[in-house]
């Protein structure tokens, strides 16, 4: 919760965080909003980005930066800062987007998204973007890290908490598993992974490819309190992320569209990675606002 | 082994890396130690005991090990990761690549039992590759310490650094090379013998080997300059084109494949500044079963194949 009052808050994370329920989810709705509609423009003016994925990530990462997340974008290397990891580095344009808006990187760097010598790269780099702890893209990456993160808050004493965002699909990669084992046996309550669960990968279902359920039972074999939202429903994230910690590390399984807000990308493996003509992009937007 | 390395006394290098990494702990409370069920082949029993909360092993899982120590680097803690180095370099090499050299972060790469320390376990064992994968990553130092004293000064400085570091940690005991008057500057060779007929720069436990073999050549009218070249990235180019220059003819000799290795790395210095000739002693293959001095001593990784080389290299002209 943001309760603390030891980092600069600016006013509209104020207002996310004094508002009343549904008051928070209508300003963090109009937020992921808002960031789907520069992901959209950054991506289309770039000819380069993972739309779909954004998408179904987009209401996480506004959920977590504009009602979770301790960070300071005067301080981005604040040591009492929650950490925040993108596993799937490959949705960065989102990332980008939410760091523009908070004040962490200028908005007018957005539109060199992907471009010559542009900070912006197609996944993200700590060394050339605030608020980026890892240059994350290759995927399984991020939770291992995440779980040093949260090893480092329990050897230092440290209140600051570590929320990991990873694809579903990524988590064929055995390296997963391997952490969160480790978060379990070490009972990491200061860890959150985020299952960006929208049932695609690149090139077709996950259950096609290599079946991920009983995904819930898997966490829980692990070590893990397991909670499942709806991960378009920003009250709901709020809630379930800024649940009281227990003795364990908390997963939570997001149920995602993949392209969710715009008909004509939702739920298809196409639109993983592909660039939305200008018509597209007009009738995206006109789509996107109308929600 | 043959029978003069074994003549001469021998020390663990081991023993210096576990008690000075102790004394660093002591000083500075973000050491922290990250392994794979390697308490005791890491000989961390003494570290465990001291700094229980400040010894993360995560069981048999090199990703994570790798990828937890640049979490702990993240969160404000100087990790060295123990672990023997096959698995180590071989098995977390993506997450050394980004979690640690791309990210930048200050973690610290021990890889214990290098080269064919392991001797009859096999090729699965062996971390020969070690210095050609690393030394293709950006960002990344790369020591060798050639004894204690060495490998005391390497973990000085890889805990005082602010910059990703691989290093070896030898498993079998070895001369002591280092003279009481000299200091390992990171990123400089130590030059062990001056002799203006040939180099031999050598690394680790060839080091000792290249003693040797300058002793047999000088009774042979051969001065040879040795070089102990325990950084090999980044390389002491300036001592690599001296070495050239001044004496035309350079050995190599490495615990460690021949492409991609020390070996390698003098010769991209070499034909960019200075072309002379060269010989490369490595190891050019998956070994075959034996213990690790009979697997030196086949490979001619001896003072016998350092002299070898080096008189078909004086008989040949520059």
């Amino acid at each position: 919760m943001l309760l603390q009052t030891e980092f600069n808050m600016d006013s509209l994370r104020a207002q996310v965080a004094s508002a009343s329920v549904a008051e928070r989810g209508r300003l963090l709705k109009d937020i992921a909003t808002e960031i789907r509609i520069s992901v959209l423009k950054t991506i289309s003016h770039a000819g380069i980005g993972h739309i779909g994925g954004e998408f179904s990530a987009a209401d996480i990462l506004a959920t977590l930066f504009f009602g979770v997340l301790r960070v300071d974008p005067q301080r981005p290397a604040w040591e009492q800062r929650d950490r925040f990891i993108l596993s799937k580095g490959h949705c960065a344009v989102s990332l980008y987007c939410v760091l523009a808006k908070l004040g962490f990187i200028d908005s007018a760097l957005l539109p060199t998204f992907a471009g010559p010598l542009s900070r912006l790269n197609g996944h993200p780099n700590r060394r050339k973007v605030p608020g980026v702890e890892s240059n994350t893209g290759a995927l399984g990456h991020g939770l291992p890290f995440g779980v040093g993160c949260a090893v480092a808050a329990r050897i230092a004493g440290a209140d600051w908490r570590t929320y990991v965002v990873t694809g579903d699909g990524e988590l064929q990669e055995g390296s997963n598993w391997e952490a969160a084992m480790c978060a379990g046996d070490r009972a990491l309550a200061n860890l959150t992974v985020v299952v960006d669960r929208n049932l695609l990968q690149q090139g077709a279902r996950t259950e096609d490819t290599n079946r991920l359920e009983p995904l819930a039972d898997k966490w829980r074999a692990f070590g893990w309190d397991v909670f499942e939202a709806d991960g378009h429903d920003h009250g709901l994230l709020f809630d379930t992320f800024t649940a009281p910690p227990s003795s364990k590390p908390r997963c939570v399984i997001t149920h995602t569209t993949k392209g969710k807000g715009v008909s004509f990308m939702q739920d298809r493996v196409e639109w993983h990675h592909k660039v939305p003509s200008p018509e597209q992009v007009k009738q995206a937007v006109t789509e996107l606002e109308a929600e | 082994m043959s029978e003069t390395r074994t003549m001469q006394e021998t020390f663990d290098c081991r023993v210096a890396f576990v008690e000075q990494l102790l004394e660093l702990a002591r000083q500075d409370r973000r050491i922290v130690v990250v392994c794979n069920d390697s308490v005791g082949s890491s000989n961390l029993v003494a570290f465990a005991k001291e700094f229980p909360d400040r010894l993360v092993n995560v069981g048999i899982a090199e990703q994570d090990m790798v990828g937890v120590a640049a979490g702990l680097a993240n969160g404000g803690f100087i990790p060295f990761v123990s672990a023997a180095a096959p698995f180590l370099t071989g098995r977390a090499m993506e997450q050394i690549k980004a979690d640690v050299a791309y990210s930048n972060y200050h973690v610290v790469l021990c890889g214990q039992s290098p080269g064919m320390s392991y001797g009859e376990l096999g090729p699965t064992h062996h971390s020969i590759e070690d210095f050609a994968w690393m030394r293709a990553l950006d960002n990344m130092t790369i020591l060798a310490p050639a004894d204690p004293v060495q490998t005391r000064a390497a973990l000085r400085w890889a805990a005082g650094t602010d910059r990703p570091v691989y290093m070896r940690i030898g498993r079998y005991k070895v001369p002591a090379v280092t003279p009481a008057d000299h200091d390992f500057v990171v990123g400089e060779a130590d030059e062990l013998r001056v002799g203006r007929d040939l180099t031999i720069i050598a690394v680790g436990t060839l080091v000792a080997a290249a003693l040797q073999a300058a002793e047999t050549l000088a009774g042979q009218g051969v001065q040879a300059r040795v070089l102990n070249m325990a950084t090999i990235a980044p390389l002491d180019e300036a001592a690599v084109i001296r070495a050239a220059t001044e004496t035309g003819r350079i050995v190599t000799a490495e615990e460690g494949v021949l492409h991609g290795g020390l070996g390698s790395a003098v010769a991209e210095v070499v034909v960019r500044h200075r072309p002379v000739p060269m010989r490369m002693l490595g190891v050019p293959h998956f070994a075959p079963t034996g213990k690790a001095g009979f697997l030196l001593d086949y490979f001619g990784l001896n003072a016998e194949g350092i002299v070898k080389a080096a008189v078909e290299l004086a008989n040949q002209s520059p």
